[in-house]
C-alpha cells in the first residue's frame, strides 16, 4: 500500500459520487449514494488490513504543497482510523435509513451526505492544521441543508441555531491556530502536537480551543442546539450528528487540546470535570421527562459525551482509551437508536411516546433489536457501551472519587430512562389501534439494524480488535501528558495479589 | 527622468483616454444605434489595458524606474494589482449592461465612456504619489461615477441615487480637500514621498496637532469613498437606487481603486506614523463590520443587503490595514480581488433574477423556492453567499483568514478575536438568504430567460469562488507579496 494515496482517494469517492448525485434523477441518486459509501466502506476495511499495529505513528502519510499557507496533508493514526471506520461503516446505513423516508429532491439530499462524508474523513485525516479547519468548518453547510430542507417542522430555527452555535465556537479556534502558526512557524499536525508553547499562552489557546470543542462535543451549557437539531433533522441527519459530528470534538480535545497543552489541559481540568458532572446529572434527569423520542435519545447523547470529556481529562491511559471507546461505541449506539426511531417514525410519522405502545407484540424482529441498543445505550455488559463506560470511569476514579461517583450515577439514570422508553414504546398494552398495525421490519431496515448489532456485539465482546491499533498513540499521549498530571485524591495502588477476584467483583459491580 | 520614459509608464492611461475620446466621437456621429458596438471596443480596450499593466505586475517593479512625471505618478507592482482587478471589475460591467439596458431601452453610447473615464480616474488613484495626482484621479472616478448612478433617466430611484451620491460625494471631497490642504499646509508638499521626509524630520515626539488634523480628514474622505463607517450612508441607497449594472461597478472599481488609495497614503505618505491613524482605522473596521451585519439583517431587497455586506467586506479589509505592515498589505490585496469575484457573482447573479415579463426581481422574499425552480442559479447564489459568509471551503474564507493571519502576525490578536466573533453576526443575514432560497416553499415568480454573457460570468465567478480557488492561493499570494513590496519599498 506503500505510497498509494488511498486517504485521498477515500475523500474522492464519495465528493465524486456527490456531483453524479447532483445531476441524476431520484433512483439513480440512490444507487449511487450506495455504491459510492460502500466503496469508501471497502476502502475504509482496507485501510484497517493495511494498518500496521505498532509501527509508524503517522500511516498513509501524504503530503503535497499545492497552496500558500499550508499544505494537501493527510496522515492517519489509530485514534483517526478508527474514527474514519465509524464514518464509512455508517453512511451506507444513512443511506439506507433515507432510502426511503426522503422523497423530494433526492439527489441534493444525497450530495449532501456524501460531502459529508468527505469533510469527515477529511476532518480526521487531516495533517495540516488549516487543512483541518476548513474541513471541520465546512461541514456546517450540507449539515444546515440537510436539517433545514429535510427536516420536521420547526427545521429553520434548528438550523440557524446548529449554524450560528457552531461557528460561533469555531471562529475563536481559528484566531488560536493563527497564533500558534505564528508562534510555532508550522502548520503540521504532529510538528505542533510536541511542540511546548509557553504555559502562559497555553491558558487562552485551550480556551479558544474549548469554546470550539465544546459546542460540537457538546458539552453542558452550550449543548441546546443539539436537541433541537437532532430532533429536527431527518433520521439519517440525526445519525450522522450523533455518530461522528460529536466525535468530532472529542477527537479535538484528543488530538489537539490534551497534547498541544498539556499544561492548561491540566488547569482546567476542574472546568471540565465541573460541567461534565452537571450535564451527566441534569441531562439524564432532562431526559427522564421527554415526550419525543428523538429528544430523549438527544439528551442521552450529552450525557454520555460527559462521560468521554471526563474521561479524557482523566491524564491517564484507561481514561483516554475509555473515552476513545465510549465514543465508537455511542456513535453505533445512539446512530442504532435514532434509526429504530426513525423506523418507526416512517410508519406512523410521529415521535410521541404515548402514541405507540406493546411494539413486541406487532413487531418482535424490531423488538429486539431496539431491546439490544437500549441494552448498549445503558452499558450492560457484553455490549460496547460496557467497556467504554467501565474504562472511563476506572480512569477517573484514579483522579477524583468524587467525580467519579457523580459520572456514576449517569449510568443508573441512564438505565432509568432507556427503560423507561422501552418500556412504553414495546411493553405493556396496544393503546393504538394504528401503531399495533405496524409491520415489522422490511429486509431493507433489517440489513442496517444487523451490522450494527453486530457491531455493538464485537466491541462489547472482544474490544481488543479496536484498543489494539489505538494503543500505541493513546500510550504516547499519555507520555505527553505525564509531565502536566494532576494529583489524584484516590491513588490505586497495586496490591498484593491475594485478592485479585473480589477487587475485580467490586469494581463490576459498581459499573451498573 | 525623461518624458518617454514616463510616457510608456502612462501608456495604459494614454489608451483608455485617448480611446474614451475618440469612442465618444464615434458616439456623437453614430448616435446609440452604435452603443452596442462602442460597449464591444470599450471591452476590448480594457482587455488590451490589463496586458498593458500586467507585466509591472509581474516582475515586481518598484523603486524610482516606476516614476513618471517627476514623481507625481507611480506605476508599480502595487499600481498594477489594482489595476488589473479595476479594468477587470469595469469589463465586466460593460459585459452585463446590454441586456439589462436593452430591455427599457435605455442602452446609450455613453454608458461604456462613462465606465471607460471612471475605469482611467480609478487607475489614475492606485498610481497617484501626489496629492494632486490623487485628486484628479478621484474626481474623474467619482464624476463618471455620479453620471452613471443616474443613468435610468426615466427612474426616480436612479435620479435619486445620482443625486444623493454627488451631494454627499461633494461633501467627502471637500473634507479630503481639506485635509489635503492641511496636509500641504504642515509639510510643505504635496507629493507623498515629500510628506514622508517632512513628517520624518518633524519633532521626534510626535506629530503636530495640524497634521493629525490632515490625516484624519483625508482618511476621513476617503471612509467616505470606500463607504467605511461611519461614512457609510449613501451606500444602501445608491446600490439599490443605481441600475444593477452600475451597481455592480460601484461595488467593483471604484471600491477597489479608493481602498488602494487609502493604502498609499496610510502606508506610504503616512506609513513612518501608523500610530497617528491606526486607531481610526481600527475604529472604522470594527464598527463596519458590526454595523454592515447589523443593517443587513432587516433588509428586504437584495442589493441594499448587497450594500450592507460591501460596508461589512471592507471593514474585514481595514483589518488588513489597521496591521500596517506588509503581510497586512498583502492580505488586503488578496481579499480585494477575492471580494471582487465574489461580489461579481453576485451582482451578475441578481441580473439574472427576473420575473415574467422580464422585469428584474430584486425582493429578497421573490427568491423563496429558487431552488427548485431555478438550480444552478440558486447554488450560484448560495456559494456567493456562503463566500461572503467566509465559511470554508469556499474562497470567500481565504479572504478573511490571510487578513487575521496578518493582524495575528501583527500581535493585533484582539481586534482579529472581536473582528471574527462579529463575521458570525454577518453569516446571519447570508445563511437568511440561502434559507428562503432553498428551505421555502417556491414563489414561481422568477421564470425570466437569461443572458449567455451573464450566465458565462456567472459560472466564471462561481468557479473562482469554489474549492478549485484555493489551487490559486500560490500564486494570488505571491502576486500581492510583490504589489505590497513595492508599496513599501521607499526609494
Amino acid at each position: 500500500m506503500n505510497g498509494f494515496p488511498i486517504l485521498s482517494l477515500m475523500l474522492l469517492v464519495p465528493l465524486l459520487g456527490a456531483v453524479a448525485c447532483l445531476l441524476s434523477g431520484a433512483k439513480a441518486a440512490r444507487m449511487i449514494a450506495l455504491v459510492a459509501t460502500l466503496i469508501d466502506f471497502a476502502l475504509g476495511l482496507v485501510l484497517w488490513a493495511n494498518y500496521d499495529i505498532g509501527g509508524a505513528q503517522w500511516q498513509f502519510v501524504e503530503r503535497h504543497e499545492i497552496f500558500a499557507g499550508f499544505s494537501w496533508a493527510l496522515g492517519i493514526d489509530g485514534i483517526a482510523l478508527m474514527l474514519i471506520l465509524l464514518s464509512v461503516f455508517l453512511m451506507p446505513v444513512c443511506i439506507g435509513a433515507s432510502w426511503d423516508a426522503i422523497e423530494k429532491r433526492v439527489g441534493e439530499y444525497m450530495a449532501a451526505f456524501l460531502l459529508m462524508e468527505t469533510l469527515m474523513i477529511g476532518v480526521f485525516a487531516a495533517q495540516d492544521l488549516y487543512l483541518f479547519y476548513i474541513m471541520f468548518e465546512a461541514g456546517l453547510i450540507p449539515m444546515y441543508l440537510i436539517i433545514g430542507i429535510w427536516g420536521g417542522a420547526d427545521r429553520i430555527y434548528a438550523s440557524y441555531k446548529f449554524f450560528l452555535y457552531t461557528l460561533l465556537g469555531s471562529v475563536l479556534m481559528l484566531i488560536a491556530m493563527l497564533w500558534m502558526v505564528n508562534e510555532a512557524g508550522t502548520t503540521d499536525i504532529p510538528t505542533l502536537m510536541a511542540y511546548d508553547f509557553p504555559p502562559q499562552a497555553q491558558t487562552w489557546l485551550w480556551l479558544a480551543f474549548f469554546a470550539s470543542f465544546a459546542v460540537k462535543m457538546p458539552m453542558w451549557p452550550v449543548h441546546t442546539w443539539l436537541p433541537d437539531a437532532h430532533v429536527q433533522a431527518p433520521t439519517a441527519g440525526s445519525v450522522i450528528l450523533a455518530g461522528v459530528l460529536l466525535k468530532m470534538g472529542g477527537y479535538g480535545f484528543i488530538r489537539f487540546s490534551l497534547p498541544m497543552f498539556p499544561e492548561a489541559s491540566a488547569q482546567f481540568a476542574w472546568l471540565i470535570f465541573a460541567l461534565s458532572m452537571i450535564a451527566v446529572v441534569v441531562t439524564s434527569l432532562i431526559a427522564l421527562v421527554q415526550h419525543d423520542m428523538k429528544k430523549l435519545i438527544a439528551y442521552s447523547s450529552v450525557a454520555h459525551m460527559a462521560i468521554v470529556t471526563v474521561g479524557l481529562f482523566a491524564f491517564n491511559v484507561q481514561g483516554l482509551e475509555g473515552s476513545m471507546i465510549v465514543m465508537l461505541s455511542h456513535g453505533l449506539v445512539s446512530g442504532a437508536l435514532f434509526l429504530s426511531v426513525g423506523v418507526i417514525y416512517d410508519r406512523l410519522h410521529t415521535r410521541e411516546i404515548d402514541r405507540y405502545g406493546g411494539l413486541s407484540i406487532n413487531m418482535p424482529k424490531y423488538a429486539l433489536f431496539f431491546l439490544l441498543f437500549t441494552m448498549a445505550s445503558i452499558g450492560l455488559p457484553g455490549t460496547s457501551g460496557f467497556v467504554g463506560e467501565f474504562l472511563s470511569l476506572a480512569g477517573i476514579y484514579q483522579v477524583s472519587s468524587w467525580v467519579t461517583l457523580v459520572c456514576t450515577t449517569g449510568i443508573i439514570l441512564g438505565a432509568g430512562y432507556m427503560l423507561y422508553l422501552y418500556r412504553r414504546v414495546a411493553f405493556g398494552d396496544q393503546k393504538n389501534a394504528d401503531a399495533a398495525a405496524m409491520p415489522d421490519l422490511t429486509a431493507r431496515e433489517w440489513a442496517m439494524m444487523a451490522p450494527l448489532a453486530a457491531a455493538v456485539l464485537w466491541m462489547g465482546v472482544y474490544p481488543e480488535s479496536f484498543l489494539a491499533p489505538m494503543r500505541q498513540d493513546i500510550a504516547a499521549l499519555d507520555a505527553r501528558l505525564a509531565r502536566a498530571k494532576p494529583e489524584g485524591d484516590a491513588r490505586v495502588k497495586i496490591g498484593t495479589p491475594k485478592k485479585p477476584v473480589l477487587e475485580h467483583a467490586s469494581a463490576h459491580g459498581g459499573a451498573h | 527622468m525623461d518624458w518617454s520614459t514616463s510616457l510608456r509608464l502612462v501608456a495604459p492611461e494614454t489608451l483608455l483616454s485617448v480611446s474614451g475620446l475618440v469612442l465618444l466621437l464615434v458616439a456623437a456621429w453614430a448616435g446609440d444605434k452604435a452603443s452596442r458596438a462602442i460597449n464591444i471596443a470599450a471591452v476590448a480596450v480594457l482587455v488590451v489595458a490589463c496586458f498593458l499593466v500586467a507585466p509591472a505586475l509581474c516582475s515586481g517593479a518598484m523603486g524610482a524606474g516606476t516614476e513618471a512625471f517627476l514623481g507625481q505618478f507611480r506605476a508599480d507592482a502595487f499600481a498594477s494589482f489594482a489595476k488589473l482587478l479595476i479594468y477587470g471589475g469595469s469589463a465586466a460591467a460593460l459585459m452585463v449592461a446590454p441586456a439589462f439596458f436593452d430591455r427599457v431601452g435605455a442602452m446609450r453610447a455613453e454608458y461604456p465612456i462613462l465606465i471607460l473615464f471612471a475605469a482611467l480616474g480609478g487607475g489614475m488613484m492606485a498610481s497617484a504619489a501626489d496629492l494632486l495626482t490623487l485628486y484628479i484621479g478621484l474626481e474623474l472616478n467619482s464624476l463618471a461615477s455620479y453620471v452613471l448612478a443616474a443613468f435610468l433617466r426615466k427612474d426616480e430611484r436612479s435620479a435619486e441615487a445620482g443625486l444623493k451620491y454627488f451631494v454627499l460625494g461633494a461633501l467627502a471631497s471637500g473634507i479630503l480637500l481639506f485635509g489635503m490642504s492641511l496636509t500641504y499646509g504642515f509639510t510643505g508638499t504635496t507629493s507623498f514621498a515629500g510628506i514622508r521626509g517632512a513628517l520624518d524630520g518633524m519633532a521626534a515626539g510626535g506629530l503636530s496637532t495640524g497634521a493629525v488634523f490632515g490625516i484624519t480628514f483625508v482618511l476621513a474622505g476617503l471612509a467616505f469613498k470606500i463607504s467605511a463607517v461611519p461614512f457609510h450612508m449613501w451606500t444602501p441607497d445608491v446600490y439599490e437606487g443605481a441600475p444593477t449594472p452600475v451597481t455592480t461597478f460601484f461595488a467593483t472599481a471604484p471600491k477597489v481603486a479608493a481602498l488602494t488609495l487609502t493604502m498609499r497614503i496610510a502606508l506610504d505618505a503616512f506609513g513612518e506614523h501608523a500610530q497617528a491613524w491606526q486607531q481610526i482605522v481600527i475604529f472604522a473596521a470594527l464598527a463596519s463590520i458590526v454595523v454592515g451585519a447589523l443593517g443587513a439583517i432587516g433588509q428586504a431587497n437584495i442589493k441594499r443587503l448587497m450594500a450592507y455586506s460591501s460596508i461589512n467586506n471592507v471593514g474585514f479589509i481595514l483589518i488588513g490595514l489597521a496591521c500596517a505592515t506588509p503581510e497586512g498589505a498583502s492580505a488586503m490585496l488578496v481579499y480585494l480581488a477575492i471580494y471582487v469575484a465574489m461580489t461579481l457573482g453576485g451582482f451578475v447573479a441578481i441580473l439574472m433574477l427576473k420575473d415574467w415579463d422580464d422585469e428584474p426581481v430584486e425582493a429578497i422574499a421573490d427568491m423563496a423556492g429558487l431552488s427548485r425552480t431555478r438550480p444552478l442559479l440558486a447554488a450560484a447564489l448560495a456559494m456567493v453567499m456562503f463566500s461572503l459568509a467566509g465559511i470554508p471551503p469556499l474562497f470567500g474564507f481565504w479572504g478573511k483568514f490571510v487578513v487575521f493571519q496578518a493582524a495575528v502576525q501583527a500581535g493585533l490578536v484582539p481586534l482579529a478575536a472581536i473582528g471574527i466573533a462579529a463575521s458570525v453576526i454577518g453569516a446571519f443575514y447570508y445563511i437568511k438568504v440561502v434559507k428562503i432560497m432553498y428551505f421555502d416553499e417556491p414563489a414561481s415568480k422568477i421564470v425570466g430567460k437569461s443572458d449567455m454573457a451573464h450566465g458565462v460570468l456567472l459560472a466564471l465567478s462561481a468557479l473562482l469562488i469554489s474549492p478549485l480557488g484555493y489551487l490559486l492561493t500560490k500564486w494570488l499570494g505571491g502576486l500581492a507579496d510583490s504589489a505590497a513590496l513595492a508599496l513599501f519599498h521607499v526609494a
